[in-house]
């Protein structure tokens, strides 16, 4: 037994139970506020696991976008949220015998499926994209050299599910306020002296 | 037991897909915990994804667990939208609440 199995098998293990314990305590927190910020730390263990799985690019794209994206706006939105979260918690335990039946359903279907399944023999002749050989170019490279040939059309359509994710959220949380005063460059322009100035003519001693 | 292997990840994945479906479950009231527990359940995907990826030598498997991540990304941008909406309109974001269309 080498000892970069041993310090892999210490690093799976630790980065597996605190991201499972981070998982737990996101889905059982009293504060919201709390949850994600063990969504994060759920997170940065996860990258931690692809790293250990050799997916480097992955693991990084993952702490940039949940860690600096998604946690971001969640926490955003449970802080701007003037909520009462004492109140959301209540009838917790009412779920809880449903839930726990539906969980322990799909963790034995889950337990199933891993025991029934076997790879098919000639899995070599079935791959796709083989992984680059150690020493060669990374796995960065790799995946780049991937994207964008054969697989350019679904990462354009990654980009436009992106874009319309976008605009969708601008377009449902953007209101337009009334009472603002803004600037109207047409009417602005538009103006003629006879809309809206008027010469009066005033005789002595007689006002208007 | 010490040489990890794909059923390590897998079992790991597993445990953390359900625990999402659990999370679903357990907060019925708080949309946003719901929301946390999608991302909870997509993060279990990619780890399938990346294992067996990192297992069976091929790559497909980290570029679609990179789409998965960009419709996460992209989910959680547009839910959080509605929530703000719905928010804003109603005052509350209880899920009971929501029973306009009396479904």
């Amino acid at each position: 037994m080498s000892a970069s199995v041993i310090v892999q098998a210490i690093c799976f293990y630790a980065f597996s139970a605190v991201l499972l314990a981070s998982g737990v305590m996101v889905i059982a927190s009293r504060n919201p506020v709390h949850s994600v910020l063990f969504l994060i730390l759920a997170f940065f263990n996860a990258a931690a696991l692809f790293l250990l799985l050799g997916a480097e690019f992955l693991a990084l794209i993952l702490v940039i976008v949940y860690v600096g994206a998604v946690a971001v706006l969640f926490l955003f939105v449970v802080m701007m949220l003037d909520i009462n979260f004492v109140e959301l918690r209540q009838g917790v335990l009412q779920y809880l015998p449903v839930g726990a039946v539906v969980g322990i359903i799909l963790l034995i279907e889950l337990v199933f499926v891993f025991g029934a399944w076997v790879v098919v023999p000639n899995v070599a002749a079935s791959i796709a994209a083989p992984m680059p050989l150690a020493g060669g170019i990374s796995n960065t490279q790799a995946l780049g050299a991937l994207i964008y040939t054969r697989y350019v059309y679904a990462f354009q359509a990654a980009g436009l599910v992106l874009l319309v994710a976008m605009i969708g959220a601008i377009v449902l949380t953007h209101r337009a306020r009334a009472g603002v005063r803004r600037q109207d460059i047409a009417r602005q322009v538009g103006r003629r002296r006879e809309d809206t100035l008027e010469i009066v003519k005033v005789r002595p001693r007689q006002g208007i | 037991m010490l040489a990890i292997g794909l059923a390590h990840y897998l079992t790991v994945a597993a445990i953390l897909f359900t625990l999402g479906i659990f999370g679903i479950f357990l907060n019925r009231k708080n949309v946003i915990i719901i929301l946390m527990s999608v991302e909870l359940m997509l993060l279990a995907v990619n780890i399938n994804f990346v294992a067996f990826s990192a297992f069976l030598g091929d790559l497909v498997g980290q570029i679609f667990a990179m789409f998965v991540l960009t419709v996460a990304a992209a989910e959680a941008a547009i839910g959080l939208a509605i929530i703000v909406v719905y928010f804003r309109n109603r005052g509350t974001i209880a899920v009971e609440d929501i029973n306009l269309m009396k479904g």
